[in-house]
């Protein structure tokens, strides 16, 4: 284990720049973008440092930091890292300095702007690397205000309204979270992910429950069973899972387009990495006894807002629903892994785990150059982004189509890209876990082929639209904000073990502890 | 008798500096200061209350004294002492952001009435005794009415004396009365031999009736609804330092009486607020109470126009989140009531001073603080960092507050989780505030000024409002700063 304070300054960093910016005399907007471009980067080197420290072999955390905080309530700042949050580290590092990048220049009051999203970096980071309930939930909670702000202040004609209901909806979440941990502590006195799983295993949660706790006539596991899904629930939303996704498209169509990218690329995953670093080491009992209709509800998910996503004719509201439609993959694994406390099937288990993980880092990375994508048609359009609205747009703009062509083909999963490597290691691990809810889970591939590949006709093919003769194609700057996803989707799908390196010694941890 | 009045006068020092320091400051301002402008005047003053009030506040960390005179009239512990330190401190503040206003002449007579009311608060601290309890409570009442009124051009601070003068004497009535029929049940006046006398007593409808009847005093004096009518008349028409003070020092004192009487006096009758298992005793009337504030305060504050009277419902609902503390009826809950009363009190001074400042361009409406970002920059992040505390955002001294307190609430009773209706409802309402504290920073950060002026803040008003967002920040970012030393004054006294 090295002591050092990488963590902290990394997840710092961000915030001491948005204060900076705030503190910055003058209205530069130039400057201020450069700034905070360049400060968002800076997360990146502490990444690459962190990277080459990483012992990837090594199961259990690394780079903990661990102080006392607030002894009278068994609070400390408690910070570490597996693969799994390293990964998130390096998404949340990559997709955020991307976003600001496809940030258009003429956005208003750019300094606010940006201030409010390095502000969401730190969020973020901090909630990746906490192992304290406490500072844990504080990020979690902080990194709603910037992005309440990003869509209410710079969104659609809607923002107020999606902004709201994105903010209550998830603070709804929030707050049975809240409750669930309040309980937990009161019976058990502590606030620490590690030492509650541990008491989990030991079986002494329960008891302790028991022993301290009562509501109505509920028995100690059914008490268990109800903070659990006061969890659940906090966590549901995020994700989001049917159905409690009913935020979702509103907030990703209204807000700008970076900052959707960051919405979809970044904070989706919050939901999915609770449930991998919090559901299933402390509940993993109670996940099990309602697996089955969990399981159903993964494959509503993905079957049914792929169907949704068909029947978008805004481009926006495609990709929201496709994002669901992928983050239901995340969720089917997960579910399916946990299906067996049995120490068997760990080939299959570790399959599905890996393909989630990897998963969750691709989504990021494609969503979010999928939206970045959707932002330049709306900047060259004037705001229009209806399906109908276009086409052709391949004769004008070829380096446009092909690199967008790239960036679906990855999110619809093509064989050489990255989409693929993630969805074919959940597939084939949840395949022998629960193969009837893979065969369903398999409508959701096909319908997201066709509502994606129809996308790509329609704006890209056919007759030109006259309305759209003066088309241009990407500029250079344009071209290289997204070359650097482009790369990464292929350096993924041809070399996964990249990454996949990191994340198989945290699965094999976390499959040892559903025993 | 032997009566040792030595060691009495020693006990009392803080008292005594505080009371001799407040006639200093009328003298020094009455032989010296007459023809000194304005400004320079209160800076004086508040200087000398501020030495008058350190040197106690040092005197009392360095004596560590215990006193009890008899029949608990006046008691000093490490407790008190320490809720005391609190109140001197909050004094010191309020007296400089006094220097931002211009609303009197009559500076000296202001000062020794700050002080005075101060003295009342240290005393009330101290008392254990219902007479002396009572005795303090006038004292400190009656230099607020005052106070109140002080603005002699306004109209308003006039009637909001004169409403704050008339609801605080029915309190007054309320608690007096209440006391009595404590003292016809248990012939008592030491709160401790009380709860001996009243145990196995709690049946008696008599002492339902007391108990109710100070319960409601009381409430009028921490402004819980339904009790809290003349709160926000009071706190928009007082000068805003006055607002500042009687939202923060008294507020601290009360509560902190009214927690003791509780805890102490009426131990054994604390019922049970549980949902499913009443049992009559105080913590039902106190759930109701705290229940109707979070309610009544965060909805009523939605619709308000003046920051000042915005301020005066959240101080309401901030009231009932407060109540919370007082109804685990524990240690803990005292001490998480104690940490968030004191970081409420930091925070609404400076948000008070922060609207003093405002006031003098214009006035304390909403659309005044219209692009206040441009205008005071600092002064800006430091109302930011006030209102997103109050809002209970993390990681300010707000947020740790009411998570101390829910979570006490939470562990209450020990295993029935009995009050987890209320915690929910306070959650739930303390979301519904974010909305309007956030009205407040939309105007300063979003709204664009129809007023450019740059606005000037008078040194040592910027220095303490600066100071208090430093202190919100650090409070809620190493809790432990006070949360150590409440537990700690706790286990010794």
């Amino acid at each position: 284990m090295n002591h050092s304070l990488l963590l902290t300054v990394l997840t710092f960093l961000p915030v001491l720049g948005a204060a900076l910016l705030l503190g910055m005399d003058g209205e530069d907007k130039k400057m201020s973008r450069r700034f905070s471009i360049g400060f968002s980067l800076l997360p990146l080197i502490c990444l690459g440092l962190i990277w080459r420290q990483f012992d990837s072999g090594m199961q259990g955390l690394q780079f903990v930091e661990r102080h006392a905080w607030i002894p009278s309530l068994g609070v400390e700042y408690f910070v570490g890292i597996d693969g799994l949050g390293f990964l998130m580290l390096l998404l949340s590092a990559i997709v955020v300095p991307f976003a600001l990048v496809a940030t258009p220049k003429e956005i208003a009051n750019p300094r606010l702007y940006f201030a409010l999203f390095l502000f969401l970096q730190t969020g973020l980071f901090g909630t990746f690397t906490a192992l304290n309930f406490f500072h844990w939930f504080i990020f979690w909670e902080i990194s709603l205000i910037p992005a309440f702000f990003l869509i209410k202040l710079w969104g659609g004609p809607q923002r107020t309204k999606a902004a709201y209901q994105f903010f209550v909806y998830t603070m709804l979440g929030s707050v049975t979270l809240l409750l669930a941990f309040l309980a937990l502590f009161a019976a058990t006195g502590t606030l620490d992910f590690i030492r509650l799983s541990e008491l989990t295993h030991s079986g002494e949660l329960v008891s302790a429950i028991g022993a301290k706790l009562t509501w109505s006539k509920l028995s100690p596991n059914g008490l268990v069973m109800l903070i659990f899904f006061g969890a659940l629930l906090g966590f549901a939303v995020k994700v989001p899972l049917i159905p409690f996704h009913t935020w979702l498209p509103t907030a990703y169509t209204e807000a700008p387009s970076s900052t959707s990218m960051v919405l979809t690329g970044v904070m989706s995953k919050m939901g999915v990495y609770g449930f991998l670093r919090i559901l299933l080491p402390i509940f993993p009992e109670q996940l099990r006894a309602v697996l089955t209709p969990l399981l159903w509800l993964a494959v509503a998910t993905i079957v049914l807002s792929a169907y949704a996503a068909f029947a978008q004719k805004d481009l926006k509201r495609i990709v929201a629903y496709s994002s669901i439609n992928h983050l239901g993959y995340c969720l089917l694994g997960l579910f399916a892994a946990v299906k067996f406390s049995s120490p068997g099937l760990i080939n299959e288990k570790a399959a599905a785990l890996n393909g989630v993980i990897l998963q969750m880092f691709n989504h990021g990375v494609t969503a979010s150059a999928l939206f970045c994508f959707v932002g330049f048609i709306e900047q060259r359009s004037g705001g229009l982004r209806g399906l109908n609205d276009f086409g052709g747009l391949r004769k004008l703009a070829p380096v446009f189509c092909g690199l967008m062509g790239i960036t679906v083909f990855s999110s619809l999963g093509l064989p050489g890209l990255n989409g693929f490597v993630g969805e074919f290691l959940i597939f084939k691990g949840t395949f022998s876990l629960a193969a009837w809810a893979a065969s369903l889970s398999t409508i959701g591939l096909l319908v997201t082929a066709i509502f994606l590949l129809t996308m790509l006709q329609r704006v890209f093919t056919g007759p030109v639209n006259k309305r759209w003769s003066t088309w241009t194609d990407l500029t250079t700057a344009e071209r290289l904000t997204v070359l650097p996803m482009i790369a990464i989707m292929f350096v993924v799908g041809i070399f996964p073990q990249v990454l996949l390196s990191f994340i198989n010694p945290t699965v094999m941890q976390i499959i040892q502890q559903f025993k | 008798m032997n009566f040792d009045y030595a060691q009495l006068f020693s006990a009392a020092i803080p008292e005594t500096v505080v009371v001799i320091t407040a006639f200093l400051a009328l003298l020094v301002d009455f032989i010296f200061l007459r023809n000194l402008p304005a400004r320079t005047r209160t800076s004086l003053l508040a200087t000398v209350t501020a030495v008058g009030c350190l040197s106690a506040i040092a005197w009392m960390g360095v004596s560590h004294s215990t006193y009890r005179l008899d029949d608990a009239i006046f008691v000093v512990n490490p407790m008190t002492q320490l809720v005391k330190q609190i109140i001197l401190a909050l004094t010191i503040f309020t007296a400089f952001i006094s220097v931002q206003t211009n609303f009197t002449r009559h500076l000296g007579e202001y000062f020794i009435l700050l002080l005075l009311a101060s003295a009342g608060m240290m005393f009330l601290v101290s008392a254990e005794n219902i007479l002396a309890i009572f005795l303090a409570l006038e004292l400190l009442s009656l230099s607020l009415y005052v106070l109140t009124a002080f603005n002699k051009q306004s109209v308003f601070s006039a009637e909001a004396a004169l409403k704050y003068f008339l609801f605080g004497g029915m309190s007054a009535a309320f608690t007096l009365f209440g006391l009595s029929l404590i003292y016809g049940v248990t012939g008592e006046m030491n709160l401790t031999a009380i709860a001996a006398k009243l145990a196995g007593k709690t049946t008696d409808p008599l002492f339902y009736v007391a108990l109710v009847m100070t319960v409601i005093g009381f409430g009028f004096k921490v402004a819980a609804a339904p009790f809290h009518m003349w709160a926000p008349d009071a706190y928009q028409g007082s000068p805003t330092p006055v607002t500042s003070f009687i939202a923060a020092g008294s507020k601290v004192a009360s509560f902190f009486i009214l927690a003791k009487i509780l805890f102490t006096g009426f131990a054994g009758a604390e019922g049970d607020a549980g949902w499913h298992h009443y049992i009559s005793g105080w913590t039902p009337v106190l759930a109701i109470l705290a229940a109707l504030s979070v309610i009544i305060g965060n909805l009523a504050a939605i619709s308000q126009k003046s920051v000042k009277r915005l301020l005066a419902y959240s101080a309401i609902a901030h009231g009932g989140y407060a109540l919370l503390g007082i109804l685990t009826a524990d240690q803990k809950g005292f001490a998480s009531l104690i940490y968030y009363v004191t970081t409420y009190a930091l925070t609404v001074i400076g948000a008070f001073g922060v609207v003093a400042v405002v006031e003098n361009y214009g006035g304390d409406k909403l659309s005044d603080f219209a692009g206040l970002s441009r205008r005071a920059p600092i002064l800006s992040a430091c109302m930011m960092v006030f209102m997103l505390s109050l809002a209970g955002i993390p990681p300010l001294a707000g947020f740790f507050g009411k998570f101390y307190v829910f979570t006490s609430a939470i562990q209450l009773g020990a295993k029935s989780l009995g009050l987890l209706w209320l915690v929910i409802l306070a959650i739930a309402m303390s979301a519904v505030s974010l909305y309007y504290y956030l009205q407040v920073l939309k105007q300063i950060y979003v709204v664009d000024a129809s007023d450019k002026t740059t606005v000037s803040v008078a040194l040592p008003t910027q220095f303490v409002i600066v100071a208090l967002a430093i202190a919100v920040v650090v409070l809620g970012c190493v809790p432990n700063l006070l949360v150590g030393k409440i537990l700690a004054a706790l286990s010794l006294g």
